[in-house]
């Protein structure tokens, strides 16, 4: 299948006054048409990044995409003009925010503010955008459409608004849509609703999805494939039965290891010791390897690529390459 | 799909239950905290007094036609005068109204001016930044370091050096009362634009691919308006007072066209000072009572529509 966004070698740098930070230095990923695409990481690693970049929404006098390629469906997005991208967004690629509280503009109605991707977008009147909108808030799951309509943002609650963000995501059926933590600032039962939600629709419309996460029972729920990230690196990724049967990678290892199982009760949860290191202070060396407990003399100087490691599975550790093993 | 059941509760509900006519939109929620601000209403009719008296008080009047009657000249108040008559003998009640309607208008027009202009260069200056920014930034500094009133005084003393008719002076100095006015405006505007296009739901109109128009006007604009509001009443009374200042030095309207400026001019003569208050004290309170109203009002307002004070 042909890939419908292909990443390669993504460079998104920020210039700050201590120096350049690294923020995603050279990520690589593709997503196919319909298949669910997870990026995980800790705070900090650069997914939401990637997902900026994708949108152009890195922008600004110290952020800069520096190097690499973003293709969507054959159309360098990087290349694109102003113009040209804005019947992009919305369009073909939408985007649903952590926060559904703040997405929305306070002074709108909710109506006014579904209406507005198709006037633009699909150049329906008035009318028809609203007839069209009704059907979307009752599609993600909300009663009462008109009257939702009617509302503004600070009259729903959280899970509502953003039922609201995804209808006006998928308004105009686009092929890819890119949720950057969009159940973080859910509580627990809503989570579920919202990722069946967004599954079910994935399935009807044949959307792609680009999932950014930091909670590994929603890769394990969504996800067709994962990629891991850490400190603006892809360590390690591959299909999502592999990838958590087998992780690789002794951070993905040390992730899982660190998720709540159910029906299993342990004194303390495991966590990874140490932090995500300071990306100004980066020098060449495996990202990780201050927390690592596998930790060898190459890992500290050299740093690993990713690379073939069998069942579709990629990653990038010293362990698995002859080469390390021989300097020893 | 049933699963919409469980997130109704929480704040949302008493908001969305509330009974259409009663819709709590943002608005009818101000006026509801403007109309508990007892202080607020209270220089809002005042305000609303003076605007009705000063526009109808003439109609009812039988000096309206300014007629000069020397017999009458200087006389004291009394019950056919019931402010006293000028030193042309006309009636100072009716000059009062009328000198009233010109403030007013004044005030209202350079306010209107003023908040258009100031208002549109300060959304350009935040929203596109970059040239046009520095362009209209540097032009407000400019206009800010130098103090307005000396500012309209030259320009004043120009109107008066190239004899231009005094019926045009009155539209005049609205454009030059809004010149020195939108700077201050613009920077607020600016600044509030600024911090309002860092804000996730810009952001998210970005990813929805709208235009920039789309952006400015619907979602922009409306977040300003509160905003707006309290500036542009604050700025009437500003306007008011600057107007009359100018009037007083014969450099804004000029007689024979009555403002409350330039009837307190009767103040500069020792004589009329002393032993003819009638003649500058009525135009002198009026302008208290409504800069004072006005200010009141605008205060209450921006307790009301302050968005730093939290819905």
């Amino acid at each position: 299948m042909k890939d419908l966004l292909h990443i390669e070698q993504l460079k998104t740098h920020f210039s700050t006054e201590a120096g350049t930070v690294r923020a995603v230095d050279g990520v690589s990923l593709h997503v196919r048409a319909g298949e669910t695409v997870c990026i995980v990481g800790e705070s900090g690693c650069g997914k939401s990044i990637t997902a900026m970049s994708v949108m152009g929404l890195v922008e600004g006098p110290s952020g800069k995409v520096v190097g690499g390629a973003i293709e969507f469906d054959g159309r360098d997005l990087l290349a694109m003009k102003a113009n040209e991208l804005r019947t992009v967004r919305g369009n073909d690629i939408a985007m649903i925010f952590q926060e559904p509280m703040s997405s929305l503009n306070p002074v709108l109605k909710i109506g006014e503010q579904i209406v507005e991707p198709l006037m633009e977008h699909r150049k329906l009147s008035r009318k028809e955008a609203r007839a069209r909108a009704i059907d979307l808030i009752t599609l993600v799951g909300i009663s009462r459409p008109e009257q939702i309509m009617d509302s503004y943002p600070h009259e729903l609650s959280g899970g509502m608004l953003q039922r609201v963000m995804i209808a006006i995501a998928v308004s105009c059926n686009p092929k890819l849509l890119i949720a950057d933590e969009p159940t973080t600032a859910l509580d627990v039962t809503i989570q579920a609703q919202i990722l069946d939600l967004l599954r079910s629709l994935k399935d009807e419309g044949g959307m792609s999805i680009l999932l950014i996460t930091h909670d590994l029972g929603v890769v394990a729920e969504m996800a067709d494939y994962v990629v891991v990230m850490y400190s603006g690196k892809v360590v390690e990724e591959g299909e999502v039965v592999e990838l958590f049967n087998n992780p690789k990678h002794p951070y993905t290892q040390g992730l899982l290891k660190s998720k709540p199982i159910i029906n299993q009760r342990k004194d303390t949860l495991y966590s990874i010791p140490g932090q995500v290191p300071n990306p100004l202070e980066l020098t060449e060396s495996c990202y990780f390897h201050d927390r690592c407990q596998h930790c060898m003399e190459i890992c500290r100087t050299r740093e690993p690529k990713l690379k073939d490691v069998g069942q579709g599975q990629k990653t990038a550790c010293w362990l698995y390459e002859e080469e390390a093993l021989a300097h020893v | 799909m049933s699963l919409a059941k469980g997130e109704l509760a929480g704040p949302g509900k008493a908001g969305a239950k509330a009974k259409a006519a009663a819709k709590s939109s943002l608005w009818s929620d101000s006026l509801r905290r403007l109309l508990k601000n007892k202080l607020a209403v209270f220089g809002f009719a005042v305000v609303v007094f003076m605007f009705a008296v000063c526009f109808l008080g003439p109609m009812f009047s039988p000096y309206a036609d300014n007629k000069i009657n020397m017999a009458l000249m200087n006389k004291a108040p009394s019950a056919k005068h019931w402010l006293g008559n000028d030193a042309l003998g006309r009636d100072v009640l009716t000059r009062v109204l009328q000198a009233g309607r010109i403030s007013l208008t004044v005030g209202l027009a350079s306010m209107v001016l003023s908040v258009l202009l100031g208002g549109l260069l300060g959304i350009i200056a935040g929203y596109y930044r970059g040239v046009a920014d520095q362009i209209i930034m540097r032009v407000a500094d400019l206009l800010l370091t130098i103090p307005s009133l000396p500012l309209l005084f030259i320009a004043g003393a120009l109107l008066s050096e190239w004899k231009v008719p005094p019926d045009y002076r009155m539209y005049i100095v609205m454009i030059m009362l809004a010149i020195v006015g939108w700077p201050g405006l613009a920077r607020m505007v600016r600044g509030q634009i600024l911090s309002l296009r860092e804000r996730e739901f810009m952001q998210a109109t970005t990813v929805l691919g709208l235009r920039s128009r789309r952006k400015l006007f619907n979602h922009l604009f409306p977040n300003l308006v509160p905003l707006l509001i309290v500036i542009a009443t604050l700025n009437i009374g500003g306007a008011i007072l600057s107007e009359s200042v100018l009037s007083f030095f014969g450099l804004g309207v000029t007689p024979p066209t009555p403002t409350w400026g330039n009837m307190i001019d009767a103040a500069n003569n020792m004589i009329d000072f002393e032993k003819r208050p009638w003649l500058w004290i009525p135009p002198g309170l009026s302008i208290f009572v409504t800069v004072v109203a006005i200010n009141i009002f605008g205060d209450g307002l921006r307790d009301v529509l302050d968005p730093k004070k939290g819905r």
